[in-house]
This record gives C-alpha cells, structure tokens and sequence, in this order.
C-alpha cells in the first residue's frame, strides 16, 4: 500500500541492538522488570479461577461414588501429611533461594534451588505412587464422578508442580550460565509466585479433598 | 536498577521463617483434629475450612508478600478481586446444583 | 493403530456437493491470493513486517483481517439457515439434510462469537488502546503477537473441519450428554474443542497483556480516573476476560477429559451431572457477551463525544456503570438454563439479578443521550451506527429483561424468541459498535478515509435487513417455534419465515457494500488520504500521531492533566509542539517465535482430534522448545536513534502544518 510511509515499512532495519547502548539510556517503560511480575501474578490470578472451577466440579461431584468408594475409603491422611510437609518445606527453600538471588550469590542460590526440586520431586513422586496405588487396586478415574474429579483435581495440581520443577530445573542452568542478572532474578521471581502460589492450592486441596473427605 | 524498588517485596530469612511456622501450625492442627477422630462432624468442618483461610492468609502475606503499599497494592487489589470472583462462581455453582438435585430427590 | 490415528481419505465429504462447491472457491481464492502476491513480490513484505510484527497497530489490522474473513464464513452459514428455513415449509425438506445443517448452526455461532465478533474487538484494542493511554507499544508486545496467532490457529482448525471430518452437530454450546462420546462418536465436537482452547488460550494471554498495559504503561500525568472511556471499557472486558476464560478452559479441559480418558464428568452413567458442564459453560458465557459489548459502549461513547464535539456527559457514571455491569455479569448466568429447575429461590436471585442489569446499562443511554443534547451531531457513519445501536439495542435489552422473568423464560426458552433477542443484542450491540469503531479509526490505522456514500448505504442496509430479518423471530418464538429446526410444517410460521430470509438477504447486501466500500476506499487511497493525523477533531492521544501513526507511536511520552489529553493540548495550544531534542526509543524485534508456537499448538490440536498421538507429543515437544527459545532469543530489542525519529516527526509537523494552512 502506498499510502504506507516508508518508515512504517520495516521497523527492523533501523536502529541498532540495544545491547550496543548499554544501560545508558533513559526510556520511560524500562521498568520491565516491574510489568513483568505484574503480568505474571494476574496470570497466576486466572489459574486461581482455573482451580476454582474443578474444585466447584469436585465440590458437586464428590458425593456421586456410582455405588464405588468415597473419600473415606481411599484416602490415607499420614500419607498426605507427609507429600504435605514436603510441599511446605519447598515453600521456604525456595524463599531462600530467592533471597541469595537477590543479595547476587550464585552458589547458594542454586544449592537451595536443587533441595527445593528434589523436595518437590519427592512430592510428585508420592502422588504418582498414590495414584497408582488407586489404580491398581480397581479405583480408576473411569469408575465413577468422584474418581474422576478427584483424579482430575489432585492431578491438576502435580501437573502445575511438574511444570514448576521443568521450570526450575531451566532456571538452574540459567543461572549456571548466565549468572544473576536483572532479567534471570526477574524469572526467579516469577518463579517463585507460581510456587508460593501451588502452595496455596495445596492447602485448599488437603482441606477440601482429603480432611473433608476423610472425615 | 530494579534491586532497590524490589527490597520491600521479596521478604527476608525472618519473614519465612514466621510464615513457615505458621503454616506448619496451621497444617497440623487441622490434620491432627480429623486424624484423632475425637471431634465431631460440624466442629471439624468449620475449624479445619477456618485452619485453611487462615493458612491462605499467612501464605499470602508472608511467602507471596502481598500488601497494602502503593507499589504492591495492585497485586493485592487482584487477589481480593479474584478471589471475590472465586466466591461467586463456586458459591452459586454449589448452590445451584445443589438445590437441582435436592428438587429430584 | 494407523500412523495417521483415525484420518483417513474417508474424512473428505465428497457425497456434499455444497462443501465440495465451497472448498473449491476457497482453493481458487487461495491459489489467486498467493499467486498475486508472488507476482507482485510481497512475500517478505508479508513476513517481515506483518506476520512477524510484534507491533500493535498492525496485529490489530490483521485481527480485523481476520474477523472479516470469518464473517464472511460465518455469514454464509447464516443465509443457508435462512435460506434452508424459508424453503423447507410445509414438510418439505430443503436442500441442507439434518446432520449438516446441524454442523452450520453449531459452527455458525462459534464462528461469529469466537473467531468474528472477538477477533474484531480485540483488533480495534490493539489499534487503538495503547495509543489512548500514550504507551509506545503494550505490555509484553511478543506476547501480543502469540495471542493472535492462537486465535488464528483456532480459526485455522475450525475451517479444516469443512473439509476433513464434520464440525460438531450440538450447537455452538455442546452441552453433555449430546456431546460426549456416547452420543457424538464423530470427530465434530473435537474439533470445537480444540479450536475453542486454543483461542480462548490466546483471548486469556490477551486480557493479561492489556491489564498489564493500561495498570503499569500510562503517560506520564494519566490517572486511571483520566484513561478515556473506550480504554475503561476495553479494561473492564479486559478483567471479565481473565476472570472468566480460565472457567472455559477448565470445563472444555473436563469434557476433553470425559471424551478422551472415560471420566465421568458429565455423562449420563458413572455419576456424572450434565447440568455441572451447563452451569460452568455460562458462567464464562454470560461474562462473555459482555467482554463482546462493554468495547462496543465505549466506542459509542467516544463517537458521540467526538461527532458533537462536546466532552462525554457522565464521564465517571460511565466507568462505575461498565464496573458495575461486569461485576453484576458474574451472578447472572442462571438465566440461560432457568428450565434446569432449580429451587425458586435460586431462579428468583438470578431473576432480579439479571434486570438490576438494565440500571447500569440504562444510565449509559441517558449520558449518550445527554452527551448529544444542545450539541451539533455531524452525521457521519460511526454516528449512524451509533444512532441504530441505541434503538435497536434498547429493544434487545427490553426483551431481554422479559427474558428475565423466569415464569416468562420458561414459555420462550430454546424457541425463536430467544435467537431474536441476542441477535439483537449483539448485532445491535456489539456489531454496530465494531462497524462505528472501524469507520471512526479506520483513518488513524490506514491513513486514507473510507468512502463515506458507500458506508452509509452499507449501515442501511444493515439496519433495515436487521429488522426485517429478525423481529418475525420473535412472532415466531411467540408461535411456538424452537430454534435450531431444520424444516417446519406449520402454515401460520411460514410468512414469518419468508421475510426473514429477505432480512438476511438485505444484510448480505449490507455486507458486500461493506466490501466493495474497502475496495474502493484502498482504490482511492491517494484522494482520500489523512494528512494531519486528526480528522474528526478528535479528543484523545490517538488522533494526536500521525496516520497511520509512527511505528514507536510516541517521539516523546505525552503529559497528560485531562480526560481528553489532546483537546486540553488543543485548548493550551501545544498539541503539535517539536521538543528540543530527541531521546533513542527501545523498540521490540519482530518474531517469528508467536508463529511457531501457535503453530505447534494448531498441530497439536489436529493430532488430538483425530487420536494421531504421536504427533501430538511432537507438538507439545516443539511448543515447549519453541517457548524456552524465545526466552533465550539474544537478539530481541533495539534502539531507534535520535536522528531518524527526529526526520519522522519533521515530516508529521509539516504536514499538520500544510493542513492547517489550507484551513487558514
């Protein structure tokens, strides 16, 4: 199209790479940093609603056990607070290793990066042994409502927290290779919300899934 | 650049270890009230739901640093609106279905 | 197992002459656009600078690209209905047999919800919002880039399904148990599945974007209080986008998981509740149509304010009125399944509920309406639609509020009554206020005009088809006819009929006015052109650029003190003023990381449709891949320097100037 201004056409041949300014330039949205947490905690708002509407789907489907097991049947609560304390544990390793981020200290931050994964690997792997537990012993998710949404929640969840450890384990060799810098803490940041954030829906789901149900 | 906007809103070894006693408190008080099995019905309901809005809460402040300052309080603004939403899609849905299924009973 | 899952050559509909007729004019139509754009050599223009582009101006055009070929699609399914209905009286069966006409009212409303009227409103934000609160670009701009590409992927996999299987057959809500897969074994509600998350993903990534923009990107001065009332608008539907599309996600997430893995969700054994998948399904539903309308208020707003040439009466009743309606919007859904049955009490609530509704959008109309009074409205075609919209959507919302009375709902539930009134609400709604907005900006985002004669022919015909097509629908709901009906036999509904489906044919000559006035406005481009920037002496930041506006849309971040920024600059009389010098201006690179991970995600989708699992672990592998490489993309940025910015906007000022010497 003519009527197009030759600058318009192709934004990309001009200017050079940031990279070659350095940090010296002063530009009004440089707070990215900023923008990005901002976007990644009403992200993490959505995934909330996410929860929300399977935990609404258990909350009406729970009782419907097709003549199968309930809750109280199946559920083993030492088993729980132990994938619990797990979880938790990794809540405040990760904190530190958020703060030796931020004070630029690179050995610590990755040796509490790598106890936090291996605390929620143990996790993840609790709740695969779980499920193939119910699996073996005929309570599939096909069996009846209950089976599937309980499957469907508690599966959401360590699908989140298998994410988080993909996400951590990148993150760990980012920092091997890149170092700390203003973006990789940013990430650690991000990072750390989606994982304080799993917590949370953890709580909800020990409450409302296994004490509730075990009651 | 950005280390000295972001001081207040990572915490400290302190905060977390506040809100990680906490939590644990929290958790196992619940746990321990359902597993003794010496409470009744209602009574464990409303004190474990009670355990885990409480828990939310220190987990929100304490690991999640949300607060009322003019740089986290958008962040803060997001949650309750959230969570007002949450409120409404789960406490009608459940009030919905529930009273559909209590007229075929 | 077959390597190619359950495709086979068998998929192809050859027995349909209809489809087979379709999908030869669009492999011809196809084959004639590449070929003119090899012959005139525009591949890398193509590529470089609009499928790659991260900017917001031109992912917004191709949003709008994007609707009006869907609309041409979905349009078309709408006059076969018609058509079909109109012939198939009397106990005849007219030329569209069951099974087919069931995928065309399905996929027609899927079409004209998802892939038209929401590409389009998400096209007039991009062009439109950041340039209102004074940003250079949005918040995450390759993200803004992904998000189109997902809802092009979507569209992409609903247009295979023409073609490759068959769309579902449940209407454009599948409610369980007609589609689980008992009772739709097909490929049909696949494909809905599929091409709804993918969209709906890329609708969610959306809303982020432009929460994160208008929240943390304002100019410099801009209060929220002072962000003008189509960006509020776009920021309530923003919010009722990421309030509402995760409850999509979820329960699409279980019907896939009912239909895939046997769970038991919402199937009729097994313990499962129907009304669960219906209940969750409107509770994104009904937010929704509002996401569709509050842009559509806002655009009203600023045509009326600008064709007057008077501030917005009501500015802050304005912005509580849209705040109010999206929240109210969360406690209304009930209202499209009062028939569920459940306790009077709960169809009581939500009764009220939805006719409190009225209030707020009642107190909009009174501040246009108010806005106009003693003002000098100049007739233009953004103003004519505004004019049709608020008769014609009263009269939806007025049959929406008897809609609301759940003893009335219960006589027109699921019958034709109910099709007129939301075609009445978001034809007359959401759709007149897209058409205003695309003549109001259309100069801003092309810099040359439309031509006048034609749109308004266009919005005529639009506005009489309207009636004529769909207020006999309403007799019809009251004669008893349901919808989704493939032929009658009821002689008192036939005339009804009949003048429908002139209705229809007097859009569809609305419609390809709409056309031809493109056509001719791009002929006539170099008469036509836009040279200062501001046409309609306009109020905010957008009409302060140039058109269409410089890539970096601001040299220097605007100090805003009022509502309308640029009609306050006007009055100071600094709103063309060159500062003393210029600062480099960081830009994002285009990419292509959007295409490629959209694209995975279409395969993706694809292969899980017709159970190729292989192909969908391919799929997911490469989305993954694709999105760590572009977090580890080096090459990502770069600075415009001083001296090109200064030559642009030397060359914007001067032009401002030659206009304003022409008026002198």
């Amino acid at each position: 199209m003519s009527a197009v201004p030759e600058t318009l056409k192709f934004a990309n041949e001009h200017g050079l790479h940031a990279d070659d300014h350095g940090g010296g330039h002063h530009d009004e949205h440089q707070d990215t940093g900023g923008n990005t947490l901002f976007g990644f905690w009403l992200y993490l708002m959505t995934d909330c609603i996410l929860f929300a509407s399977v935990f609404a789907t258990y909350a009406v489907l729970y009782m419907n056990t097709d003549g199968g097991v309930s809750g109280k049947d199946i559920f083993d609560l030492n088993f729980v607070l132990v994938e619990t304390a797990a979880l938790l544990v990794s809540s405040i390793t990760y904190g530190f290793a958020f703060l030796y981020a931020h004070k630029q200290q690179k050995a610590g931050t990755l040796l509490w990066l790598l106890v936090t994964m291996a605390l929620g690997c143990v996790f993840i792997a609790m709740e695969v042994y779980e499920f193939h537990h119910l699996i073996v012993e005929g309570h599939n998710p096909d069996g009846s409502a209950f089976l599937s949404s309980f499957f469907a929640l508690v599966g959401m969840h360590g699908l989140h927290v298998t994410a988080g450890l993909i996400w951590m384990l990148v993150m760990v060799l980012e920092v091997l290779k890149r170092g700390l810098g203003a973006q990789t803490v940013t990430r650690l940041g991000c990072l750390s919300l989606f994982w304080h954030f799993l917590d949370i829906v953890w709580v909800c789901l020990f409450t409302v899934v296994y004490l509730l149900g075990a009651m | 650049m950005s280390h000295s906007a972001e001081t207040t809103s990572h915490g400290s070894v302190k905060s977390y270890l506040v809100g990680f006693v906490l939590s644990v408190i929290l958790t196992g008080i619940p746990f321990w009230m359902v597993m003794s099995g010496h409470f009744g019905k209602s009574v464990l309901f409303y004190s474990v739901v009670s355990f885990a809005l409480v828990q939310i809460v220190v987990h929100l402040k304490y690991f999640l640093h949300l607060n009322f300052s003019v740089k986290g309080r958008m962040d803060t603004f997001a949650f309750l609106f959230t969570a007002l939403i949450i409120v409404m899609v789960v406490g009608l849905s459940i009030w919905i279905i529930y009273s559909a299924n209590a007229m075929m009973m | 197992m077959s390597l190619l899952g359950n495709l086979s050559l068998d998929a192809i509909p050859y027995h349909e002459p209809i489809i087979m007729v379709t999908l030869a004019v669009i492999g011809v139509i196809g084959l004639a656009v590449v070929g003119l754009i090899t012959k005139y050599q525009k591949w890398g223009v193509l590529w470089h600078n609009w499928l790659t582009s991260v900017d917001h101006k031109r992912l917004g055009i191709m949003y709008i690209i994007l609707a009006l070929i869907m609309l041409i699609r979905g349009f078309s399914d709408a006059i076969m209905m018609r058509t079909q209905l109109a012939l198939a009286t009397n106990g005849a069966q007219g030329y569209l047999p069951p099974e087919h006409y069931d995928q065309i009212f399905t996929a027609h409303g899927i079409i004209m919800i998802i892939f038209m009227a929401m590409p389009f409103m998400i096209g007039l934000m991009n062009i439109v919002l950041p340039l209102q609160i004074g940003a250079r670009d949005v918040a995450f701009p390759f993200m803004n880039n992904l998000s189109f590409w997902l809802a092009a992927a979507g569209a992409v996999l609903i247009n295979i399904s023409l073609g490759l299987g068959e769309f579902a057959k449940t209407g454009w809500l599948a409610y369980p148990p007609l589609s689980e897969m008992s009772f739709s074994p097909g490929v049909g509600v696949d494909y809905y599945i599929w091409a709804l998350q993918i969209s709906g993903i890329g609708t969610l990534l959306t809303g982020v974007n432009f929460l994160a923009t208008v929240f943390k990107m304002r100019a410099p001065g801009m209060k929220l209080m002072q962000m003008p009332i189509f960006t509020w608008a776009c920021t309530w539907a923003n919010i009722l986008i990421v309030a509402s599309f995760p409850i999509l996600t979820a329960v699409l997430g279980l019907l896939t998981l009912d239909r895939y893995l046997d769970f038991h969700f919402f199937t009729n054994d097994g313990g499962g509740n129907a009304m669960m998948y219906i209940n969750l399904f409107w509770a994104w539903g009904h937010p929704e149509v509002y996401i569709l309308v509050l842009p559509a208020f806002g655009i009203f707003s600023e045509v009326i304010s600008t064709f007057t040439g008077k501030r917005l009466f009501g500015y802050t009743s304005m912005v509580w009125a849209s705040g109010a309606i999206s929240i109210l919007g969360f406690v209304v859904w009930l209202h499209h399944f009062f028939t569920m049955g459940s306790s009077a009490d709960v169809n009581a609530f939500f009764g009220v509920m939805t006719m409190i509704i009225a209030i707020p959008t009642g107190v909009k109309l009174f501040n246009w309406l108010f806005t106009m009074y003693r003002g000098r409205l100049r007739i233009t075609v953004p103003v004519l639609w505004t004019l049709g919209f608020m008769v014609t959507f009263s009269i939806g919302g007025m049959t929406g509020v008897l809609l609301a009375v759940p003893g009335a709902d219960y006589v027109l539930h699921n019958s034709l009554f109910l099709v007129a009134h939301f075609h009445n609400t978001i034809i007359g709604g959401a759709v007149f206020g897209y058409m205003a907005g695309f003549a109001f900006w259309f100069p801003k985002a092309t810099g040359f005009h439309l031509n006048e004669r034609l749109g308004k022919y266009s919005f005529w015909c639009w506005q009489i088809g309207f009636y004529v097509a769909f207020m006999p629908l309403y007799v019809l709901g009251f004669l008893g006819m349901t919808r989704r009906l493939n032929h009658t036999n009821n002689p008192d509904w036939n005339i009804w009929l009949y003048i429908a489906a002139v209705g229809a044919l007097i859009i569809f000559v609305g419609i390809i006015l709409q056309f031809v006035q493109l056509y001719v406005s791009i002929r006539d481009r170099e008469q036509n052109p836009d040279v200062d920037g501001d046409p309609w002496n306009g109020h905010t930041l957008e009409w302060s650029t140039a058109s269409p506006p410089q890539f970096y849309n601001f040299a220097v971040l605007p100090k805003v003190h009022d509502i309308d920024a640029f009609t306050d600059m006007k009055e100071k009389g600094i709103e063309y003023q060159a500062p003393d010098e210029y600062m480099p201006i960081h830009m994002p690179r285009n990419t292509a990381a959007g295409m490629q991970i959209a694209g995975a995600a279409g395969i993706v989708g694809f292969a899980l449709i017709w159970h190729i699992w292989w192909l969908a672990i391919v799929g997911t592998l490469g989305m993954v891949v694709a999105l760590i490489a572009r977090c580890y993309a080096k090459d990502v940025d770069y600075y415009v320097e001083p001296q090109e910015v200064a030559e642009i906007e030397r060359a914007h000022l001067a032009s401002v100037a030659t206009v304003k010497e022409e008026a002198l």
